[in-house]
């Protein structure tokens, strides 16, 4: 459990007991829903959500340089009363851009801490590291060196080039990482973080007061609905397949099961996709019904197969990318716009 | 495979488990492995559970599998279904196989068998005999082959002790029994880490994906020749020498970013290590049982306790030399137990039966009787 001061809750108020703080500084939870002199801190709390719903940090008293006590406790209120209100509103979108928008803000302190000369910040920064997302850092050479296993569980969520082990300084087991990257690296673990205290939380009951703020932000969500439009095009690893198939040579078992599996994803069914194995040079057609029930989960055990990761068909020497390959990690995504 | 043939590869075979047996052992922790096997006849049998040296061999003298495999994963219920087998973590293994490595020498020990037909021939597109292009590659004894995987193992090794500070006791090196070799890391902090993270141990192991923003261009530097890891490696490579350095880089420099990006991507073919990235990413795999025969070639999948002195065909080869007759059909000479066999012209000799062991489990040969 880490132990903060109110300077240090006001840079991670996702850390603090928001209960038991609001106690600690004679609040109750539905005060700021009653009491017409803490309706401020309501809208503080509303412009928070507000700003992190459209993909801005909210600016924090702190950067402006007004960090009296009753400042810093002001920020921790509306962050703790902003999340009363995403609870209330119950809008997932929000509750999601929130947590991101906060993330970041977070991600900024974090920063600072960690570069900071004070020892004390340095280490606050080093055990959010650790306590919060198992990642044991230690400081060499002004850089932050993590061990490669716990590198990897972070790293692989990243889709950019620069975060591979690969393009990494690596030494005796160990990756060596800026202040910045190794911030940044926990990213969306800190949002996750952030969403699942969201989402664990419990609201006391006969909370009023909210009624108006929570209303408005139900019209804010609104703007977030997406629709998803799909192009009918196959990808190129996908029509490589196919290519391959109707010349009639071999297509390797891990082309297969990649042609097989995207198309079962989209909704084609056993019967669709049985032929277009028909010219594979070692062809039978009850073993590729099985199979191909198999993988449907229609037949031996009920498990559907998915289609693989790009970078399953990379390592299988199956990917020819094109630009349109660029933001997708999994081929079934291929072809996806949002039509906002 | 012919029937008489199948009866006499599994007498040799059980012969082995029975005067071999110290040879093969259950791994660390066998009541969390879960083993596999498959008959010449069959297909595979999975989610067995076998707790002790005793067991094993038992099991061996009964079934006298082909092939014997058990997982690199350690389960807390082995023998359930997959989803029902609760992973608790699993050795980092490596395969190191000839046949990645694309060696120009691999074409003079390999011959064809037509699968329409089933001729063998030497190597070539179709087959001579009725133009079929369905044909199986059979690769024989190559000391060239064996001594490029050697090679590629002593590349992993380093890497896996100097970037990765694996402890040289902990990386255990294994003949697979055919053509290369299998390598374990045991008891290491990678025992957890998942498939995805596994993957990029491998593409790091086989230098895939650098990209010239972080060995050169852009906010980086070109590395020096005493960097570690991949930079030192890379610089070694490329510059040779500190003298040579400075002319390379301003030669990299003016023929621009995207040709050091592709000098880059072809590097992985000299220094990357040619492991097999499925099997390191597989923390399901049944992988073959050490101190097993490979039924590929009955050779045995054996340790090296000394890679640079180790001779497969030789020290993996330990089916008995009692005479028997087969008929014998390969265009092109082997090599075992420091003798050399063949060329045969379908024709019918008595030979040791470690020789008639390996023909006919590489498909060239057959059972005169």
């Amino acid at each position: 459990m880490i132990t903060l001061g109110t300077d240090e809750i006001t840079k991670y108020p996702f850390l603090a007991e928001g209960g038991q703080f609001l106690k600690d500084k004679g609040f109750s939870l539905e005060q700021f829903g009653l009491d017409p002199d803490l309706k401020n801190i309501v809208d503080n709390a509303y412009q928070r959500i507000e700003t992190a719903a459209n993909g801005n940090i909210y600016k924090s008293n702190l950067q402006n340089g007004s960090s009296t006590e009753s400042n810093l406790s002001l920020e921790v209120f509306s962050f703790l009363i902003a999340v009363i209100l995403l609870k209330l509103s119950g809008k997932n979108t929000l509750i999601q851009r929130f947590s991101l928008a906060e993330a970041r803000r977070a991600e900024k302190f974090l920063e600072k801490d960690l570069q900071h000369s004070d020892e004390n910040n340095e280490k606050l920064g080093i055990k959010i590291l650790s306590e919060l997302f198992s990642m044991n850092v230690e400081k060499q050479d002004g850089k932050f060196v993590v061990l490669i296993s716990d590198y990897l569980k972070h790293s692989v969520h990243f889709h950019e080039k620069e975060w591979k082990l690969v393009n990494r300084h690596v030494d005796n087991g160990k990756v060596f990482l800026t202040s910045h990257e190794a911030v940044r690296l926990v990213r969306k673990e800190l949002a996750s973080y952030i969403r699942k205290k969201i989402n664990s939380m419990s609201l006391p009951p006969g909370l009023d007061g909210f009624d108006d703020t929570v209303k408005k932000l139900g019209s804010i969500a609104k703007k977030f609905h997406v629709n998803i439009v799909e192009s009918t095009e196959y990808p190129p690893c996908i029509k490589y397949a196919i290519e391959v198939l109707e010349k009639g040579e071999n297509l390797p078992h891990s082309g297969r099961f990649l042609l097989a599996t995207f198309l079962l994803g989209k909704g084609q069914t056993v019967e669709q996709i049985e032929p277009l194995f028909k010219n594979a040079p070692d062809y039978n057609e009850k073993v590729t019904l099985y199979q191909l029930r198999h993988l449907a989960g229609d037949q031996g055990s009920t498990t559907k197969y998915a289609c693989p990761s790009c970078e399953k068909v990379k390592s299988n020497n199956l990917c020819f990318p094109v630009p349109a390959c660029d933001k997708i990690i999994n081929p079934i995504q291929f072809g996806r716009k949002i039509d906002a | 495979m012919h029937e008489k043939d199948i009866q006499f590869v599994e007498e040799s075979f059980k012969k082995y488990y029975f005067d071999h047996f110290d040879l093969i052992h259950v791994p660390e922790k066998p009541e969390q492995r879960e083993f596999g096997f498959q008959k010449f006849t069959g297909g595979m049998n999975r989610h067995i559970s076998i707790k002790n040296d005793k067991e094993l061999h038992l099991f061996l003298r009964n079934k006298v599998p082909s092939d014997v495999y058990c997982s690199n994963a350690c389960y807390s219920f082995p023998n359930l279904p997959m989803s029902e087998k609760d992973w608790k973590g699993a050795d980092l293994i490596f395969d190191i196989d000839a046949k990645d490595l694309n060696l120009d020498s691999r074409k003079e020990h390999s011959i064809i068998k037509c699968t329409s037909c089933n001729k063998i021939s030497k190597l070539q597109d179709s087959c001579p005999h009725c133009n079929s292009q369905k044909l199986s590659v059979i690769t024989l004894t190559c000391k060239d082959c064996i001594d490029a995987t050697k090679n590629e193992v002593i590349k992993l090794s380093a890497i896996l002790s100097n970037d990765f500070s694996i402890a040289e006791d902990n990386i255990k090196i294994y003949f697979s029994g055919n053509e290369g070799f299998h390598i374990y890391v045991l008891n290491s902090v990678y025992d957890k880490t998942e498939s995805k993270e596994r993957s990029e141990l491998a593409d790091y192991l086989m230098f895939r994906g650098a990209i010239s923003e972080r060995y050169g261009f852009k906010k980086s530097s070109f590395p020096e020749l005493d960097d570690k890891g991949w930079k030192g490696r890379m610089s070694k490579q490329i510059f040779g020498s500190e003298s040579k350095r400075k002319k390379i880089i301003k030669e990299i420099a003016s023929n621009g970013e995207s040709s050091f990006q592709v000098l880059l991507e072809k590097l992985k073919d000299t220094i990357g290590v040619k492991i097999d990235p499925n099997v390191t990413m597989d923390i399901h795999r049944i992988f073959r049982l050490p101190g097993s025969i490979n039924s590929k070639s009955g050779l045995t999948k054996l340790y090296c306790e000394n890679l640079e002195k180790f001779d497969p065909y030789k020290m993996a080869c330990f089916i008995d030399d009692e005479p028997i007759e087969i008929t014998a059909n390969t265009p092109i000479k082997f090599e075992l137990k420091n003798k050399k066999f063949g060329p045969y012209e379908n024709e019918k000799i008595e030979l040791p039966s470690f020789v008639a062991v390996y023909m006919i489990c590489k498909g060239i040969g057959t059972l005169a009787i």
